[in-house]
């Protein structure tokens, strides 16, 4: 079988600053990671090519230097690694972004292997929408499946496939088809660390690398910002309020009358 | 860019919330919208709509009914077998249709599992620009929809226009509003829809649905009074404080994101940006420094109460009592006087 990943390179959020004056973001020095949702989509692709066979490449929309993320998921001993770099994608919103990536896709099922699954992370953790999986999904006309939290059954000579999927309340049972598109949900398996074999070839290994045009991309007026319909109109910073927490002074007090006196100021204000 | 709405797109008006109806019950999260659908209506001066999908009987019926409980001016209404049970093909397919006929100018869905898998299949189809996890909507001069929302897990908020393309879509997640008043008695005219799509052309079928039956489960997000507890406590041990607490107060309890990474607490239980947002009366962090992250879910409690050994921890700007004291020695002397003071039958009363 033939799984594609989808996998983004994004700032290490947790280091992003904001410049006090301009309200920018500060992006230099801060390092780039795998989105950490996505590691769950290639362990999860990983896992069915092991027991199926098969092959899974992975793909990114981003910058030149988005080939690091490849890189790395090849350490994972992912098959093959597609970066898809072009100006043209610069502001891309989801819309823009599925569409692109659907092209891409389109070109990988033709260039390799019939695609049979689509894995993307549950969202990202700097754009943090989760609405490129569901875009990619419509693009191509694949079964959706998001939030799965498992897969128990595929059957290839059948097209079938099962999983559990998190609903609200819930957990649904979903049989579909191949080829579908799966939004694979966190903390359902471990990235596996690759043996170094692997990440020795992944050093040297070839990333594929297209602009719109090598990866067939034919309408260009559905990329970047022209083929994004939200505008970002205002970035600022969250407005900090006015006053501070209101300490209790409790000094020298023991335990017990800390306690007594914190209820006291807490009844007062409920 | 410049507003420029195509000619095509200058008869599509009105507010419409997606009602989110799933077995049997409709989720909070779609009156919270209404609620503030109906500030964007009276400001645009058009008519606010629910839309109910659904299986043909009571449920589907009685949320209508609550639509207009909840301040609609109308409600659309589809019922359907294959309605019912959420699937996303006939639920795309059939919202899709509804706008493409109705032509509402700004859609609003919850930001849940189902909101969020139905609204970026239904903008794709309709090649228009959906925002997500909204914080807040309002209306430009010029009758745009600005929409705002934070990213970069928060340290950041922007503002989205959808400016020439219709409708303008949003998701907003669950207690990010508060919930409006519900008034009884109201009623108004329904639009039913008839969908012809029937289930032999539905690839995806749903085979069981296992509810969460677990007691355990959280309800963080409804819950009136939260105690919750971050890396200050030092140990999965020491966690159980927290829980001790939060028995004695009849609460719900929750933590930070390191704690569910370290295994100390199931994921269900995380406040924050990628975890729950909460809107308790009253919230007691204990040994939480209150990043950014963990802020945004928790800002609209009433009263924050913050327990921490460093006065100068970032969440002293948003919390409003603060005790400065080493939280593992001075959580069980707060649940003994809670139990001192409230007797169990009275305790829902704290917060009444
Ligand atoms: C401040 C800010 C706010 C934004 N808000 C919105 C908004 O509300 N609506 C909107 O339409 N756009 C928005 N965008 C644009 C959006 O972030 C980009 O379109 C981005 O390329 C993809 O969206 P995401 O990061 O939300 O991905 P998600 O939809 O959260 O990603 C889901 C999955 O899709 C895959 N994926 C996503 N991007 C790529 C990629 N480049 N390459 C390969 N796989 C990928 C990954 O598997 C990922 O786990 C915003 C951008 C910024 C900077
Ligand atoms: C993309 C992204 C998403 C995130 N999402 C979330 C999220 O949803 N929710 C979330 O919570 N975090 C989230 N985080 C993590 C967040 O940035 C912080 O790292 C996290 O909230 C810190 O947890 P903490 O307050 O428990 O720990 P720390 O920041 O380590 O704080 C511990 C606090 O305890 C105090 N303390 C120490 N000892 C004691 C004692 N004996 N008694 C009392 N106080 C004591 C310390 O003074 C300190 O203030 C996210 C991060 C990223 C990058």
């Amino acid at each position: 079988m033939h799984i594609v990943v989808c996998i983004k390179q994004v700032p290490d959020s947790a280091q992003i600053r904001v410049h006090p004056v301009t309200n920018t973001i500060m992006r230099q020095g801060v390092p780039t990671i795998i989105n950490p949702y996505d590691l769950f989509a290639i362990e999860a692709a990983l896992r069915l090519r092991d027991k199926h066979g098969g092959n899974v490449t992975v793909l990114t929309m981003g910058p030149p230097m988005a080939e690091d993320s490849l890189r790395r998921a090849l350490t994972y001993g992912v098959d093959r690694a597609v970066l898809l770099t072009d100006r043209a994608f610069a502001g891309s919103d989801t819309l823009a972004t599925s569409y692109a990536l659907s092209q891409a896709i389109i070109k990988i099922g033709k260039t390799y292997e019939p695609v049979d699954i689509v894995f993307t992370g549950k969202q990202t953790i700097d754009g943090d929408t989760a609405q490129v999986g569901p875009g990619i999904a419509k693009r191509l006309d694949l079964h959706q499946l998001t939030y799965v939290s498992g897969i128990s059954e595929v059957n290839l000579e059948g097209k079938t496939i099962t999983v559990e999927r998190r609903a609200e309340g819930g957990v649904q049972v979903l049989k579909s088809k191949l080829p579908c598109l799966i939004t694979m949900l966190e903390g359902t398996n471990e990235i596996r660390r690759g043996s170094i074999d692997v990440a020795l070839a992944a050093a040297r290994a070839e990333i594929v690398t297209w602009n719109a045009a090598a990866a067939g991309v034919a309408e260009m007026g559905k990329c970047g910002l022209k083929g994004s319909p939200t505008v970002v109109k205002r970035v600022f910073a969250p407005a900090a309020r006015a006053e501070k927490a209101k300490i209790i002074d409790i000094g020298g007090l023991a335990p017990d009358a800390m306690a007594s006196k914190a209820l006291d100021e807490i009844f007062g204000r409920l | 860019m410049k507003k420029e709405l195509p000619e095509k797109f200058r008869s599509y008006k009105h507010v419409w919330v997606f009602i989110e109806l799933e077995r049997g019950h409709v989720h909070p999260v779609s009156w919270e919208l209404m609620g503030e659908g109906r500030k964007l209506a009276d400001k645009l001066g058009v008519q606010l709509a629910g839309v109910v999908l659904g299986g043909a009987g009571e449920d589907t019926r009685h949320a209508v009914q609550e639509c207009y409980a909840y301040g609609a001016d109308v409600a659309y209404l589809v019922e359907s077998p294959v309605l019912a049970d959420y699937r996303n093909e006939p639920y795309t397919r059939c919202m899709t249709e509804l706008v493409n006929k109705f032509q509402p100018e700004i859609l609003l869905l919850g930001a849940t599992t189902l909101g969020r898998d139905l609204a970026g299949s239904v903008a794709t189809t309709l090649a228009t620009g959906l925002t997500a996890d909204c914080t807040e909507l309002a209306v430009d001069a010029d009758g745009s929809l600005a929409a705002t929302r934070p990213t970069f897990g928060g340290s950041l908020l922007c503002t989205i226009y959808t400016l020439n393309f219709r409708p303008q879509m949003a998701t907003v997640r669950p207690r990010v509003f508060s919930m409006p008043e519900r008034l009884d008695d109201k009623s108004g005219p329904v639009i039913e829809y008839e969908f012809t799509m029937i289930e032999d052309e539905i690839v995806t079928k749903l085979l069981q649905f296992i509810p969460d039956r677990d007691s355990n489960k959280s309800n963080l997000a409804y819950a009136d009074v939260v105690v919750a507890g971050g890396l200050g406590l030092g140990s999965a041990e020491n966690y159980q404080l927290v829980r001790d607490l939060a028995k004695a107060l009849g609460a719900d309890w929750g933590g930070s994101r390191p704690l569910v990474q370290r295994g100390w607490i199931p994921a269900d239980r995380q406040i924050g940006q990628t975890g729950k947002t909460i809107r308790p009366k009253l919230y007691i962090a204990a040994g939480i420094s209150g990043a950014i992250q963990h802020r945004v879910g928790v800002e609209g409690a009433d009263l924050i109460l913050a327990i921490n050994t460093d006065k100068n921890a970032p969440i002293m700007d948003f919390a409003h009592l603060a005790i400065i004291t080493d939280a593992v020695r001075f959580l069980p002397a707060l649940a003994k006087e809670v139990r001192q003071r409230i007797a169990p039958n009275t305790r829902s009363r704290l917060v009444g």
